[in-house]
């Protein structure tokens, strides 16, 4: 299924990546996954976390812009190989991948990864027709 | 803007002129006709000068406005340099009102710079600004000298509307407003995509340029 992530505008300058973190610390709110785009100019940090909306609320009030898109989770086998199939199968199904990153998440023998697909539902229509590792909310959080 | 709200609310939108040195709103105010405004010149004196020698210009002529307050008791103004460009109109309106107008405030005397021989006013950023957004963000412009030759950059707050968790979209929203401005202006702008509030707010007129020309 499809998962909000939060992403957030970054100023390139040191501190920058702290202070929304530490807005979501005095929250309250753990994270469940993060990762860093990054250009000369800017970065955007992206978030997935299970209170995202107390979590948007949160970074907002303290003057963050926050983008809220749809990405979908994928388990993988925990082997070498085991991303490439999965590729394969969504470039012959013509999906485009915007960016992905790994979720810092093994078990039983499986890691997971997130996925920023330009047609999401596309994307999940195929990966459940080939029975391939889509995760859910519950499994994550 | 002005056409849009007043499409979306039925509601006629009139221009006041007014400056909080002098008793705020309420200088000069269009009529019906919305063609120019009204100066109610029994309570105060507009002059338009011009901005560089100080000298009076004529009716007609675009330069600074002038005013000096002749009714006003505990704090008179006398010829206080407004800073803001417009011309007086001394034809009669097309509603009878005899008094003269002054033409809807564009831009202002000290936000002008000069770089490489070109005339700007942060105005003329500001219609690009607005062009691509929609609404106008937070901005700021800075001048610098590099290895003898005038830069002007471009810091834009980034907003709700335009950010994207994408890198690809926020850079084509960088590209698109540089664009724009170069295209108005006719030279080339770095510009720099800044976070919220990260450009200071002043109070009373806000400051849009930095110039730092004359430093190092």
């Amino acid at each position: 299924m499809k998962l909000p992530q939060l992403s957030v505008f970054l100023e390139n300058r040191p501190g920058s990546l702290a202070e929304p973190l530490k807005t979501l610390a005095t929250a309250g709110i753990n994270l469940v996954s993060i990762s860093l785009a990054d250009t000369e100019q800017f970065g955007i940090l992206r978030l997935v976390l299970k209170e995202w909306q107390q979590a948007k609320a949160a970074l907002e009030k303290d003057g963050w812009v926050v983008n809220v898109s749809d990405v979908v989770a994928i388990d993988v086998p925990d082997e070498p190989g085991g991303l490439v199939t999965m590729l394969e199968t969504l470039a012959q199904a013509g999906i485009n991948i915007e960016y992905m990153y790994a979720f810092c998440l093994r078990r039983n023998g499986r890691a997971v990864l997130i996925f920023r697909f330009e047609d999401p539902d596309a994307a999940m229509a195929v990966l459940n027709r080939e029975n391939l590792g889509v995760v859910t909310d519950s499994e994550l959080f | 803007m002005r056409a849009r709200m007043e499409a979306d609310t039925g509601i006629q939108a009139f221009d006041i002129y007014g400056l909080s040195e002098i008793i705020g709103p309420g200088v000069a105010s269009e009529c019906t006709e919305h063609d120019g405004l009204h100066v109610f010149e029994d309570h105060f004196l507009p002059e338009i000068i011009d901005p560089e020698s100080g000298e009076p210009l004529p009716d007609g002529e675009e330069g600074e406005l002038v005013l000096t307050t002749l009714s006003k008791k505990a704090m008179p103004m006398i010829r206080y340099r407004t800073r803001d460009i417009t011309a007086i109109l001394r034809e009669p309106c097309g509603c009878g009102r005899t008094i003269r107008r002054i033409r809807r405030i564009g831009r202002r005397s000290d936000d002008m710079f000069i770089i490489r021989g070109v005339n700007v006013y942060p105005s003329q950023v500001e219609a690009a600004l607005l062009n691509v957004e929609g609404t106008l963000p937070h901005y700021q412009i800075i001048l610098s000298r590099e290895q003898g030759l005038d830069q002007m950059s471009v810091e834009v707050e980034v907003t709700p509307e335009v950010f994207s968790d994408k890198v690809r979209a926020l850079e084509e929203v960088r590209t698109r407003l540089a664009q724009a401005i170069e295209h108005i202006l006719g030279i080339r702008v770095g510009l720099r995509l800044v976070g919220p509030h990260a450009i200071p707010r002043s109070e009373g007129k806000a400051k849009r340029v930095i110039d730092k020309r004359n430093e190092s």
